[in-house]
């Protein structure tokens, strides 16, 4: 059946009919600089990295790849020759083992308070309103409040911690908590609550239905959350620089009331360097951090893709 | 169906009375969960205490008055004139959003409107993978990429160009915040129902007239609340900022000259050989109050303006 | 909020002690405040004046209800009069809809279920629900039975409760074999009796079901139809049902509940009974005309 054309209507067809796919290139290009800047990050690092200077082409990194291996054993900063980031590393390492450890629970804590046992209303609203804004404050304010509370504890020497481990990992705990009780929250909404009123109707308490059922079901979407803020922790450098991470440390922390460097930290460190030589031993550094980085991420990812929300 | 037990009585055994572990271990367990969620509580309580107390205390030692110290355009002591900070953080977060809100919003309008479904399910884990890189990366691509492609096209014009530049921190933060926005639309313009779509599509209209005509305007509150909390964190950055625009203290808007953010003086402060309980040591917290409240005003109105939308909507 | 309202642990002895269903256990003082149309004889529950308030809207209004012992009670009535909301007030599963409230009172066992300061998670071990959609917890068939069991304090062989309690719910035989295997991996109506099973492990007084068969094929409902005539000679059995047919075959007593007329004139959607009865009766011959408008088919 043909369409019925009217003199009353004048569709403008050959614009309509351009604009639409032009629009959508645009989009698509949009889009697409995601993409196209991951590249040029992960190329440019690694060009840096493992460029062999000016008389070689760029893209000849294959011989010097075995500096990645360097990278990540060296302990001394002196040279650009053999400098390395295993001090940084191992820092890292502490400071992410030592955050999950405060942070995960006090954050998957607060989330199941709040989802489960806070009935919606006035206070909900105030905390709730109150972790959003968490969320959003800069990374260096959150340096702020470490080095306030934390390093010096407003001058009470004997319960400052000083520039340690504690005080570094302490300060991440915070800045990553509210993620986490972002990330719990959403991953308990998504429980359905029959599961919840079977359990009660057995005469469960809340507590046991949380404990047993709940949880248990969230735990994947705890596990993507909590991945997720951590691998942003382990990246960030203004906190732990603001307290107390030192660029200049070249000794590994033997416990967490070390002093100790990280391997952002350690990075700035060499980008502030003037001279292309120490450019290139930052660059190695970076390729070990994104490597580290987006493991964590692609691990978090699968997870959540492998247990998507249950659908019955 | 047999059962071993004669009808008409089940056999029951004792059912206990519940057991003093079972009885306190739910209100124990629940006064951890509350202390936990007061922890949060405590944070902003301890932001604010903190950079408050120390803020006051900045202002008794260094007698510099609050106008003083805000429109100031000295940032050295003893005048602490904040106001080049200001500019610089205000000059790359305007700078960065030219970039990041329209290639954001396009991109979110492609993730919800244009995308099928298996392009969507890749691009939408790549888009978190580049959120999930470390600012301090974008600082060193601007040192070593971003400013040198700079001079390679300006100084030939016969402009000058710093090593350290507002242009350069604006492209890299605009490029960090591209997928903030994104993301951020493309849930809001996602949640804009189904229906009003279709209704748009019975009339005649084509994708591209629903897209900016019918999803665009329905969201627009959405979008400008994820534009204003992508700004937000523009304002916050850091160490892109610190390795690009350097530390020169500038009123100008030459984006190819050197300006110094908030956050880079932060830096600086603590870096530097200032000792506790200075004027100049103390100003880091009046300068963290001035960023914590310009930034949590922007989250607060982006707040607002999401519950608004939300409250159309559902 | 349970946990949190203070715990008054309810004597536990005189239910507990001795089965609970001997006919000459004590009755609570109650004297009907007006005289029934359907009279029943030692109840299990019994509710006078009941009011449901959902925050400031009415849900339910005056309800008086018997349940019998050992009988299936079943509540019929169009979409939204408060059937689920009288069920649940049976167990206090209202309780988990904020600014949910009853007034009136309501006397199981000489508990009176109104008073906020009860036990609600020592009541629901005794009357234990069975929801509309099957909803088994995403373990094992075991633990599916044995959990409620556990948590409740169960002394005895656990295996031999698990067993008895499937067996109890017509499953056994289907599920012998796979008894470590996902409840999830059941088909809907094995699924529904496996929440049937979970339910008996807890060996409660009443069963109360919220329209247990809506999601199931008919096979499946014939299935879980013969189980409550075979559960109804050791429990009492109250039942929602959208299904008038599953009412009169399965029930010996129907409550029909409607919309309350000038409720629905101010724009309140509140329920109340209009007619309880012996199904029978309530079928053949209502004496209610809104009863009789439904039940042919009329109000829907």
């Amino acid at each position: 059946m043909s369409v019925v054309e009217s003199d009353n209507y004048e569709p403008e067809r050959r614009a309509r009919r351009l604009a639409g796919p032009l629009f959508g290139a645009a989009c698509l290009l949009a889009t697409l600089t995601g993409v196209v800047v991951l590249s040029v990050v992960l190329g440019a690092v690694a060009a840096a990295a493992l460029g062999h200077g000016s008389q070689h082409p760029w893209y000849a990194i294959g011989p010097n790849a075995w500096k990645l291996g360097r990278f990540l054993v060296s302990l001394t900063q002196k040279f650009s020759e053999d400098a390395g980031f295993r001090a940084g590393v191992y820092g890292s390492l502490w400071l992410l083992a030592l955050t999950v450890l405060f942070a995960v629970p006090t954050g998957v804590g607060a989330a199941v308070f709040l989802e489960e046992f806070t009935p919606p209303g006035r206070l909900r609203r105030a905390i709730q309103m109150n972790i959003a804004n968490l969320a959003g404050v800069p990374s260096i304010v959150y340096g702020i409040l470490g080095l306030a509370l934390f390093v010096r504890a407003f001058g009470f020497e004997s319960f400052a911690l000083g520039r340690s481990l504690w005080a570094g990992a302490l300060t991440l705990a915070l800045l990553v908590l509210p993620v986490i009780v972002l990330a719990t929250q959403e991953a308990l909404r998504s429980v359905p609550s029959s599961l919840r009123h079977a359990a009660l109707a057995l005469g469960a308490s809340r507590w046991e239905t949380v404990r047993d059922h709940v949880l248990p079901m969230a735990v994947p979407g705890i596990l993507t959350g909590t991945i997720l803020a951590v691998s942003r922790a382990i990246g960030e450098t203004a906190p732990v620089l603001m307290v107390g991470a030192a660029g200049s440390i070249d000794w590994i922390p033997n416990g967490p009331g070390d002093r100790y460097t990280a391997l952002p930290v350690e990075i700035y460190n060499y980008a502030k360097e003037p001279g292309v030589e120490f450019q290139s031993v930052a660059a190695g550094g970076i390729l070990l951090l994104l490597v580290i980085l987006l493991t964590m991420n692609s691990i978090a990812i699968v997870i959540r893709n492998k247990y998507r929300v249950p659908t019955r | 169906m047999n059962l071993p037990v004669p009808s008409g009585s089940v056999e029951r055994p004792r059912w206990p009375a519940p057991s003093r572990f079972r009885r306190y271990q739910g209100p124990v367990m629940l006064s951890l969960l509350a202390i936990c969620a007061l922890v949060t509580v405590l944070t902003t309580i301890g932001i604010v205490a903190v950079l408050g107390l120390e803020t006051i205390h900045f202002f008794r030692e260094s007698h510099v008055s609050l106008p003083a110290f805000v429109f100031g355009t000295e940032v050295d002591p003893p005048k602490f004139g904040i106001f080049p900070l200001i500019w610089g953080t205000v000059m790359v977060a305007a700078g960065a959003s030219l970039i990041a809100l329209p290639i954001g919003l396009l991109s979110a309008l492609y993730l919800s409107e244009y995308a099928p479904r298996r392009v969507r399910a890749v691009l939408k884990p790549a888009l978190e993978l580049l959120a999930g890189i470390p600012t301090i990366v974008y600082g060193f691509l601007a040192l070593v990429l971003v400013t040198p492609l700079l001079k390679a096209c300006f100084e030939p014009l016969g402009l000058k160009v710093d090593s350290y530049n507002a242009l350069s921190a604006c492209v890299v933060v605009g490029v960090m915040i591209i997928p903030m926005v994104s993301s951020l639309s493309e849930d809001v313009l996602s949640a804009v129902p189904r229906s009003l779509r279709e209704a748009a599509y019975g009339l005649g209209a084509t994708k591209f007239e629903v897209s900016t005509r019918i999803v665009l305007p329905a969201g627009l509150s959405g979008v400008a609340a994820s534009f204003i909390l992508a700004i937000s964190r523009a304002v916050g950055e850091t160490m892109a900022v610190v390795l690009a625009a350097g530390r020169m203290p500038n009123v100008t808007a030459n984006p190819l000259r050197s300006v110094e953010t908030m956050t880079a003086y932060i830096v600086a402060i603590t870096g530097g050989d200032a000792s506790y309980g200075t004027p100049k040591y103390l100003s880091l917290f009046a300068v963290g109050m001035t960023l914590f409240v310009m930034t949590l005003g922007l989250n607060i109105l982006s707040g607002l303006i999401l519950r608004r939308f939300r409250e159309v909507y559902n | 909020m349970t946990t949190r309202s203070p715990l008054r642990i309810e004597p536990t002895t005189p239910p507990d002690e001795s089965p609970p269903m001997r006919p000459s256990d004590p009755l609570p003082a109650l004297p009907p405040p007006k005289p029934d149309p359907a009279t029943v004889p030692d109840p299990v529950i019994s509710a006078r004046s009941l009011c449901v308030w959902y925050g400031s809207s009415m849900a339910l209004k005056n309800v008086d209800i018997d349940i019998p012992r050992h009988k299936i009670t079943a509540l019929i009535g169009p979409s939204g009069c408060g059937k689920s909301t009288l069920l649940r007030c049976f167990n206090r599963m209202n309780d988990l809809i904020p600014g949910a409230r009853m007034e009136g009172t309501i006397k199981f066992e000489g508990i009176e279920l109104a008073d906020p300061s009860i036990d609600a998670v020592a009541l629901r071990r005794r009357v234990g629900m069975v929801f509309q959609k099957p909803n088994p917890f995403p373990k094992s068939i075991y633990q599916n039975v044995a959990w409620g069991a556990r948590i409740n304090g169960y002394k005895g062989d656990m295996d031999e409760l698990v067993e008895k309690s499937l067996r109890r719910a017509a499953l056994w035989e289907e599920v012998r074999g796979k008894l470590h295997k996902s409840g999830l991996d059941l088909s809907g109506g094995q699924q529904q009796r496996l929440c049937i099973a979970r339910t008996l492990a807890v060996e409660p007084e009443i069963i109360l079901m919220d329209e247990p068969c809506s999601a199931l094929d008919p096979i499946a409902t014939a299935k879980v139809e013969d189980l409550m005539d075979e559960l109804k000679e050791d429990y009492t059995i109250v039942i929602v049902t959208h299904n008038m047919q599953q009412a009169r075959r399965t029930s010996d007593m129907t409550a029909c509940l409607m919309l309350d007329e000038a409720a629905v004139q101010g724009g309140h959607r509140t329920g109340v009974i209009a007619e309880f009865s012996p199904t029978e009766k309530l079928f053949t011959n209502p004496s209610d005309p809104r009863t009789e408008a439904y039940i042919t088919g009329r109000i829907g």
